[in-house]
């Protein structure tokens, strides 16, 4: 366990993918049989077992430490697993913990654990952990903690992990991932083909994922030598990109899969749209299109979507509350053909063919959007509604630009696809309230609340229209949370509220991308995607933006209410 | 009374039966210094009592004139200023850094500086002073703080550059001390490869070496791009992420700290390999030395003072927060040092 601790360690430091790919590809070199098969499921998330929740750690340790004491350490260090794992006493704290035979074990194995927790019974569970927490190091025991909280974030994607361990026999992560769905940890027959000691395992996947190919954001000058003869646009949907396969397998039988477009099998989360996926006719196929939520007709905006990614299980409710829908925007693969070399339009026909064939109400096609010139295509991209986009605008985030002529090419690569994004919306508002951040900016104040001014029965006052998270670099962060820190009023739990006095308030620019009314919000305004433009150390608080500049921006085009 | 012994000031610790102060904040006619960091040994005194080291630091980073007059204190010799008699003592965190004692009408009182627990090839060992009222630092004085043996974190570092030998670890450390301890503990280790130096620590590290550091060879990191590939340079923590790191072809950057115990506070500053070193006590060293030096009365400077005071009040000590302004953390103060 120590060791995979601290690869995750590494990992989480680390920033390039290639460095990650070459910490992971080393430690599957030198880790042994079985550990290091349990390591690449813990980091491909193909684990299952009851993930502890935070209340169990806060227990555990709540007996071992002066609450005093917890509470300064927690508030500085911010994050629970990582607070437990460095003020775990070195010994065993007290002998009703731990028989003395256990303690002349060593660390445990990450097979141990992970084994262990695939059968161990909630009851036993406390117990169990802090034997393993007395034995391990420090890093040891975080890494213990991520893994039974399920929120290990050291930012590895499945199609990650596969090619790092690819990389063992000089293979690619996709013939890794085509065989993945025949496989189980602790991938004992994986490792041996990899090494050139057996054969390649059998089994094949009948629905495997192919390459994304992605976009590149659009420039100004790119439209001096971009000839819009050449080129397709629709609209660009604000859900998250997928990949939807279906194939039969061995036995005949249809399986369907959703992966993200890194690779990622997002299968489990979306029972709804896999059932009606593998249908058949038409088993054979790999569709690239957007996942979104489509309800009383129309495309909701990604606020909505948000809500059912949040959820950790699938409930019945959920799947009727939040129904699952792909628009589709491209085939790669029919029956047994590779459309990828094909052109855009050609592959746009078979699609078109595709989809009315089967005639499912949860896929549907992405329209093109006629336009002969840039500026044509401008006017569509700042009013999409009058352009076709129908009831479906709030979910719009802008154009997509694809050649005509070009196949199907794997990676970002130059010339063929554009994003053209909406441009976003300003407004100066007033910090209100801090909170901590999470992960790497668990231990200062990131999160943050702030509100424009309206009429109040005493004068102006401030209502909160939403929360930003980012926009800032770690200069301007660490200047924040110093402003915060030295300008709080007051405190609510892990809140601070900030001084917004009209003369001694900071104003924050807003930028985001769309505003909706909403009932949970006081001001009865919610934004979408808001962050930090700018941070206004210049501009008095009495002269940020009053609820009115907001209100003028809701005119019908920009949202569905 | 103990109190009368010293007073806390807006700059510093002053001393009324001695007319002096410890580690002063702005210039004053007499200064007791405990060791070199640019926080505690500031220039433009009228006379200054350190030990030898302390002293020539001083010269080497302010300049030969940094004050009126100097004199030097041997460690463990007493002294009497007016009717206080003064003492210096090996504190543990750099070459020549002491804590001092001071002893009036049969009370004793320990000022320590900053100091550290671990053994440091690099400079005499901490000695527990039995006190009645002790003064001690508290960087790390929050219970998360166990800063794990050096030696273990140097071999990461030397695992880092197996795993990847075509990249430059860039190693931030603080020019005086940190630097010199992390190339002795290399040395150590049996890294024999010439290790490479931002200018703003060659001075002090030549000192060292003169001083008898084992430091062996060091070279100045020069412009050229690319051709430190798989060695290691170690330059002021300010130096990782600004213009000077960029000549370095895709390095890993690693920060030899305490505060890298924390991963959000490595991962706020970019850090890809951090190495929890300290030259400051942890917190179960702070602990163990308040009970060993058998204090009744405990002043806490220097950070998270509120969990130690409260354990120490636990432990039936009577203790306080000490609140000086302008003692930075010792990373604050190498952003400085960085530009210098
Ligand atoms: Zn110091
Ligand atoms: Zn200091």
């Amino acid at each position: 366990m120590n060791r995979f601790a601290q690869l995750l360690d590494r990992l989480g430091f680390e920033p390039s993918r290639t460095g990650k790919l070459r910490l992971m590809t080393e430690y599957f070199k030198t880790a042994p049989d079985p550990e290091r098969g349990y390591a690449l499921a813990a980091l491909a998330g193909a684990l299952s077992f009851q993930y502890a929740k935070p209340a169990l750690i806060r227990g555990l340790i709540a007996k071992r430490v002066d609450p005093y004491l917890f509470a300064l350490s927690y508030d500085y260090v911010g994050d629970l697993a990582e607070t437990a794992a460095l003020l775990w006493p070195a010994a065993p704290a007290s002998a009703d913990q731990s028989a003395p035979a256990h303690r002349l074990t060593g660390p445990p194995s990450l097979s141990e654990v992970v084994q262990s927790l695939a059968t161990l019974g909630k009851a036993d569970l406390p117990r169990q952990l802090a034997i393993w927490l007395d034995a391990l190091d420090e890093t040891g025991r975080w890494a213990l903690l991520k893994l039974i909280t399920g929120s290990l974030r050291v930012g590895v994607s499945s199609a990650l992990a596969k090619a790092s361990v690819a990389a063992l026999g000089g293979q690619t992560g996709v013939a890794v991932e085509d065989l993945w769905h025949g496989l189980a940890p602790p991938y004992l027959d994986l490792f041996a083909w990899l090494e050139g000691r057996a054969d390649r395992p059998a089994a094949s996947n009948p629905a495997p994922f192919f390459p994304a190919m992605l976009a590149h954001a659009i420039e100004a000058r790119d439209f001096e030598t971009l000839d819009p003869a050449q080129f397709c646009a629709e609209w660009k949907w604000d859900g998250i990109r997928v990949q939807a396969v279906s194939g039969a397998d061995s036995s005949g039988r249809n399986i369907a899969r959703i992966y993200s477009r890194s690779g990622e099998d997002l299968s489990a989360a979306f029972p709804d749209l896999i059932e009606c996926l593998a249908q058949s006719p038409a088993a054979g196929f790999a569709l690239d299109g957007e996942l979104l939520i489509r309800r009383g007709g129309k495309i909701e905006p990604f606020s909505i979507l948000q809500q059912r990614l949040n959820r950790k299980t699938v409930s019945a409710k959920m799947l009727a509350e939040f129904p699952a829908h792909i628009r589709a925007y491209d085939l790669l693969w029919s029956e047994t053909e590779d459309l990828r070399p094909l052109p855009f339009l050609e592959r746009r026909a078979r699609l078109e063919a595709l989809v009315s064939a089967r005639g499912e109400p949860r896929l549907d096609l992405s329209t093109l959007i006629p336009f002969a010139s840039w500026p044509e295509l401008a006017q569509a991209r700042q009013d999409p509604l009058a352009y076709g986009a129908g009831a479906d605008v709030g979910a719009v985030e802008g154009v997509m630009l694809k050649r005509a002529a070009s196949g199907y090419l794997q990676g970002r690569p130059k010339g063929h696809w554009y994003k053209w994004k909406r441009d976003p919306w300003n407004v100066d508002a007033v910090l209100m309230y801090a909170q901590r951040g999470h992960g790497k900016r668990s231990s200062l104040y990131s999160d943050y609340t702030f509100g424009v001014w309206r009429s109040g029965s005493q004068g102006p006052e401030l209502v909160p229209v939403g929360k930003a998270y980012f926009g800032f670099t770690d200069a301007e962060l660490a200047k924040l949370d110093h402003f915060v820190r030295n300008n709080t009023t007051n405190r609510f739990g892990p809140v601070r509220e900030i001084d917004h006095h009209p003369a001694r308030g900071l104003v924050l620019e807003i930028a985001f991308e769309g505003l909706n009314r909403s009932s949970r919000h006081r001001s009865g305004l919610a934004m979408r995607f808001p962050r930090i433009a700018r941070i206004r150390w210049d501009k008095p608080a009495a002269e940020a933006d009053a609820i009115e500049t907001l209100e003028a921006l809701l005119t019908p085009k920009l949202g569905p209410g | 009374m103990a109190a009368a012994l010293v007073a806390l000031t807006p700059i510093g610790l002053y001393c009324p039966g001695g007319n002096f102060y410890i580690d002063p904040l702005r210039p004053v006619p007499r200064a007791l210094i405990t060791h070199g960091h640019s926080d505690h040994a500031r220039p433009g005194h009228g006379s200054v009592l350190a030990t030898r080291e302390t002293l020539a630091i001083m010269g080497l980073r302010c300049g030969q004139d940094f004050a009126g007059a100097v004199q030097i204190a041997a460690l463990g010799e007493k002294l009497k200023i007016s009717d206080v008699e003064v003492s210096f003592h090996p504190a543990g965190h750099v070459l020549g850094s002491a804590q001092i004692r001071l002893s009036h009408a049969g009370r004793t009182l320990v000022a320590s500086g900053d100091y550290k627990r671990e053994p440091d090839p690099t400079c005499l060992p901490f000695e527990p002073i039995p006190c009645d009222l002790f003064i001690s630092e508290a960087t790390f004085g929050l219970p998360v703080f166990r800063h794990p043996p050096a030696s273990r974190e140097i071999d990461r570092l030397l695992a880092s550059l197996k795993t990847f030998p075509d990249r430059t670890h860039l190693v931030g450390a603080y020019a005086l001390g940190k630097a010199q301890r992390v190339i002795a503990l290399l040395r150590a280790a049996g890294y024999d490869r010439p290790i490479y130096l931002h200018g703003a620590m060659e001075k002090i590290t030549e000192f060292y070496a003169r001083e008898g550091a084992d430091i062996g060879a060091v070279r100045k990191a020069e412009a050229r791009d690319g051709d430190l590939a798989g060695e290691i340079v170690i330059c002021p923590p300010g130096s990782l992420q600004d213009a000077w790191s960029r000549r370095f072809k895709d390095p890993v950057a690693a920060f030899a700290s305490g505060w890298m115990r924390v991963r959000a506070r490595a991962r706020q500053r970019g850090v890809e390999l951090p190495l929890v070193i300290s030259d400051h006590a942890d917190w179960d060293e702070l602990c163990a030395t308040i009970r060993e030096t058998d204090c009744a009365r405990l002043l806490v400077t220097h950070g998270e003072a509120d969990a130690l005071t409260h354990w120490a009040q636990g432990q039936g000590l009577e203790a306080e927060p000490l609140r000086i302004a302008g003692y930075g953390e010792e990373d604050m103060a190498s952003q400085e040092e960085a530009s210098a």
